[in-house]
């Protein structure tokens, strides 16, 4: 049964590999991860039709189907 | 050469103990920088108030479950596909069906606008992923354009134009991800790591440079580089499939869905888990989740027929919306954010805003 242990082998090694790949990543604090999440989301607040409700005229969706003009 | 027998499976042994040491030290690494929670952070964040979000269109004249959907760049064109193998081209102002395509096989699961707005993608049981350039001409056969794109050897799952018309990504049922050039359909690089299904796919924001996240049934989402084939993260937390991963405007996070009922938030640089957005009364799957702009609130399109809307930073459950007489199996938010448009079994699309 050479075959499957030179694979299983092959998979082990290749498994390995990438968990050292992995652990090697450089990573920030969580606050700091989630300052910035914060910090994004208010800085584009204004900017979002879906959060901030725009006024019907303004929203291609919002005017009913009959005040189309075609 | 015969140097001296070592029993392959004193050394597998010794790789997997390596292994499992690893693991635990990539656990115990990501917990040291664990000082906060994000709610915790978005605790002095006021509160959002009420959401009147209401289906605005409904697309009726698929024939069978809608399975996915993608808006055009356009911000009014979306391209939706279906159980019977139908894939439909829709003005969502209007309503008007533009383009109708039917494809060789049912249960077309995934489908892509091309970024020009001039071609759409799509496949499913056929292994296939196929390019069809729209054409304006009503009258012309669209079939007769198709191309062949990629080829894998299990059932499509999910596809994207990357940001031209040249290169396509794809997930597969095979358990692999691969890019491909339209034009030759040549394969450019493949994506293995998965062990299980993948499912779903996206590409992270222009800006951030050249990886994707991929989620899948082994309950793990990846995180590629495009270039290299290599998985350079991977987050293992959820308890069932991985349906849908959307990364967060900025390219920092990405959110998950899945079976287990929860989406969860991913922050790429702190390399962990950093939301669950979960409820008990909640427990059929989720099926899809995307942003609005600002990326703090998070769609989640569920199995229970209904769409929940998240505060991403305060982890609290601010909307949820009802319509659909059936599982929601595809949520998008528009190009330009003003509105959203959720694919159902119940063999329609709405368009929400």
């Amino acid at each position: 049964m050479s075959n499957n242990s030179a694979s299983s082998l092959v998979i082990a090694q290749k498994a390995v590999k990438q968990l050292r790949l992995e652990a090697s990543v450089r990573r920030i604090k969580v606050s700091q991860a989630a300052a910035d999440l914060k910090t994004f989301c208010l800085q584009n607040a204004h900017k979002d039709p879906l959060l901030m409700g725009v006024p019907s005229s303004d929203n291609p969706f919002r005017p009913p189907k009959s005040c189309e003009l075609f | 050469m015969a140097a001296q027998e070592v029993q392959p499976s004193e050394t597998i042994a010794k790789l997997k103990s390596e292994s499992e040491a690893l693991k635990t030290k990539l656990e115990e690494e990501r917990a040291k920088l664990h000082d906060v929670e994000l709610h915790q952070v978005a605790e002095k964040v006021d509160p959002l108030g009420q959401f009147v979000m209401k289906t605005r269109r409904t697309l009726k004249g698929h024939g069978n479950k809608v399975l996915c959907m993608d808006w055009c760049k356009d911000k009014r064109r979306i391209v939706s596909s279906s159980q019977d193998g139908k894939v439909i081209v829709w003005d969502a102002f209007t309503t008007n069906k533009e383009h109708a395509v039917t494809m060789p096989c049912t249960w077309v699961m995934a489908c892509a606008y091309a970024p020009s707005g001039c071609a759409v993608a799509c496949g499913g049981l056929d292994n296939k992923c196929s390019v069809y350039p729209l054409s304006l001409d009503k009258n012309e056969n669209l079939a007769a354009k198709k191309k062949s794109v990629a080829m894998h050897t299990n059932y499509l799952s999910a596809c994207s134009f990357t940001n031209s018309d040249m290169q396509i990504l794809t997930s597969s049922g095979d358990g692999t991800c691969a890019l491909w050039d339209v034009e030759s359909g040549q394969l450019l690089q493949s994506f293995h790591g998965h062990a299980a299904d993948v499912l779903c796919l996206d590409l992270a924001p222009s800006e951030t440079g050249n990886t994707f996240v991929s989620g899948g049934c082994d309950k793990k989402a990846n995180v590629w580089d495009m270039r290299s084939g290599q998985c350079i993260q991977s987050f293992e937390t959820h308890e069932s499939d991985i349906n849908s991963v959307r990364y967060y405007p900025s390219g920092d996070a990405f959110a998950s869905g899945s079976d287990d009922a929860t989406c969860r938030l991913y922050d790429l640089r702190a390399d962990r888990e950093v939301a669950i957005y979960s409820k008990e009364s909640i427990i059929f799957g989720a099926s899809s989740v995307d942003f609005s702009l600002s990326g703090r609130l998070l769609f989640g399109g569920y199995n229970d027929y209904t769409i929940n809307v998240w505060d991403v930073l305060k982890g609290t459950r601010v909307s949820i919306l009802f319509g659909h007489e059936n599982r929601v199996s595809t949520l998008r938010v528009s190009p330009d954010g003003t509105a959203f448009c959720s694919g159902s079994w119940d063999h329609t699309l709405r368009v929400w805003a």
